[in-house]
């Protein structure tokens, strides 16, 4: 067999295995047996059932909240250290700064969660806020996908032409001005894939909500991870059909933008 | 430039880098010192549930008490070091497996034309942007007793009752590597993609056999981003805790369910604390080896004219 057939075969081989569960996912949905594993015949009750779970539509209703809260806050700070890392050269503590993105891109969640719960608890026993609820989910939320959108915006920012905001500047436009006329058009693509990447990382976040959050602030991960620690639920195959359909629409759109943006240049 | 534009120019930048500076310090780095000074304290029933280090004796002195009994402890019980050496293996499993799966799929995205790489990019990244948590689930349907694989090799005649494989350690290998791939094939394919292939076609043409071109060629360039895939994938790794708990057996011992048990079941914060820093010193080398791996590969990036 040649090197060419072998990287072939394993390449297959991971896609395969990348989107087995996704069929399986999508497949059991639509089966009428509530044993999810027994298939007895095409039916959408699980549907009906799901948008009809008052449970969980709090819970996505609180979530989609936080996520919409969580990837603005995110998006906005997260630009700002992207932006930082990329133009302003050597500044006192950049190797730390790059090094806090760094870590809490790699860190093992359940560290961040432990800690943040701590700072919140010994915050509130000190001065009496914050109340853990929807704001300490925010919070934490908005420090944890601010490292992952100073990558994106990071990237972009680096690969951009300095020789534009220059012009600008010659032509004697503020570094602000300069920012938000020309820079900020510029990077306006790598800011939505960043706010898409925060949001949807916050959608899915279960082990630093789970420390974080109050009893009245339960976010659809918790809900799920605690349906399917008791085995298979159909209604979890629905729901996750929807989240793969509404993420396959999107990553479909920018992909045509993409296609179309190279042909057109 | 007038004096007055240059001092505004400076406090904008300071701004700019201050503002997420105090965020990610108060919400990230601070915490740290609290865990470690709750890992010097004992459980309290209490709220907050330990005891505070400083407290004033009858005498009206100040006191500081720090016990480090929890350090103790989680050095001597047994329980904590055979969840560390789990967990370690674990993530170490991961890294081999997602290597070798991710190494092909990185290679054949990267020599594809191209207006290929990109759809095949997002084929990879599709499965990170949907539920973790749901996907994972899945694998239960697809390993328990009456799932997909059992049925199929049944119906195939393999077997005859069907194989155990649900909760178990290889079913939470399988599940960490499924997770974890994504991780992998992107730095790889980044390097990989950079990478000189006139070199490969020099070696070729002097006669090397595939083989050792591989060997000899395409490995070393490709170091780095197995350097940086197998970080990005081993330190998170460790302290995974959704996938042995959704696929692995009651036995299944990790660093993650021991700190989530010790908060959410025992309440015993101090020790949960002591177990965090203890994961904490254990993670601070392979950090500090991605960040200079990281500021290197940005070095390169920018020598060039």
């Amino acid at each position: 067999m040649s090197a060419g057939k072998i990287v072939k075969g394993m390449s297959a081989l991971a896609l395969i295995f990348l989107y087995a569960p996704i069929l399986w996912i999508v497949v059991y949905s639509f089966n009428e047996s509530q044993l999810v594993t027994v298939w007895s015949r095409f039916s959408t009750k699980w549907y009906a059932a799901l948008l009809q779970d008052e449970q969980i539509l709090r819970a996505a209703r609180i979530s989609l909240e936080v996520a919409l809260l969580s990837a603005t806050g995110a998006t906005v700070l997260g630009t700002m250290v992207g932006y930082a890392l990329a133009r302003f050269g050597r500044f006192p503590g950049r190797t730390l700064f790059s090094g806090l993105v760094i870590a809490i891109l790699a860190i093992p969640e359940i560290i961040m969660a432990i800690s943040m719960l701590l700072l919140f608890v010994a915050l509130e026993s000190a001065t009496g806020w914050p109340h853990r609820d929807v704001q300490t989910i925010v919070m934490a939320h908005i420090t944890f996908s601010t490292a992952f959108v100073a990558v994106v915006v990071q990237t972009r920012v680096s690969e951009l032409d300095v020789s534009l905001e220059e012009a600008a500047a010659d032509l004697g436009a503020r570094p602000l001005r300069v920012f938000f006329l020309v820079t900020l058009p510029l990077i306006a693509p790598a800011l939505l894939s960043g706010w898409l990447l925060a949001f949807s990382l916050s959608l899915d976040d279960l082990v630093i909500t789970s420390f974080v959050s109050g009893p009245s602030s339960t976010t659809l991960p918790m809900v799920v991870f605690s349906k399917v620690r008791l085995g298979l639920n159909p209604e979890i195959n629905a729901l996750g059909t929807l989240i793969i359909l509404i993420v396959s629409l999107v990553a479909a759109l920018s992909l045509l933008r993409t296609m179309f943006r190279r042909r057109g240049a | 430039m007038s004096v007055s534009e240059t001092r505004k120019r400076a406090l904008g930048r300071f701004l700019v880098i201050a503002i997420p500076f105090i965020w990610l310090g108060a919400l990230f780095l601070a915490p740290f010192l609290i865990v470690a000074k709750i890992s010097l304290s004992t459980a309290a029933v209490a709220i907050p549930p330990y005891e505070p280090l400083i407290s004033w004796a009858e005498d009206g002195a100040l006191v500081l008490t720090l016990h480090v009994g929890n350090y103790k402890l989680i050095f001597s019980d047994p329980v904590y070091l055979i969840a560390y050496a789990s967990s370690l293996r674990n993530a170490a499993v991961t890294v081999v497996f997602t290597l070798l799966l991710g190494y092909p799929l990185a290679y054949f995205i990267a020599t594809r034309r191209e207006n290929w790489r990109a759809p095949l990019l997002l084929l990879v990244m599709l499965p990170f942007w949907t539920s973790f948590l749901i996907r994972i689930y899945a694998w239960i349907g697809i390993l328990k007793p009456n799932g997909v694989i059992n049925g199929v090799l049944i119906w195939l005649g393999l077997i005859d009752k069907p194989l155990m494989i649900l909760n178990t350690n290889f079913a939470v290998a399988v599940g960490m590597v499924y997770g974890y791939l994504p991780f992998m094939v992107l730095p790889l394919y980044a390097h990989l993609e950079k990478m000189d292939w006139s070199l490969l076609e020099a070696a070729r043409d002097l006669g090397a056999k595939p083989a050792r071109v591989f060997r000899e060629v395409t490995l070393p360039l490709s170091a780095p981003g197995i350097v940086a895939g197998s970080l990005l994938v081993f330190i998170p790794a460790v302290g995974e805790y959704i996938v042995p708990a959704l696929l692995g057996g009651p036995d299944t011992l990790t660093i993650g369910a021991t700190l989530w048990n010790e908060f959410f079941s025992n309440r015993d914060w101090p020790v949960a604390s002591t177990v965090a820093v203890a994961l904490i010193a254990l993670l601070v080398a392979p950090l500090l080896a991605l960040q200079h791996h990281r500021a290197k590969g940005v070095k390169t990036m920018s020598d060039k004219p």
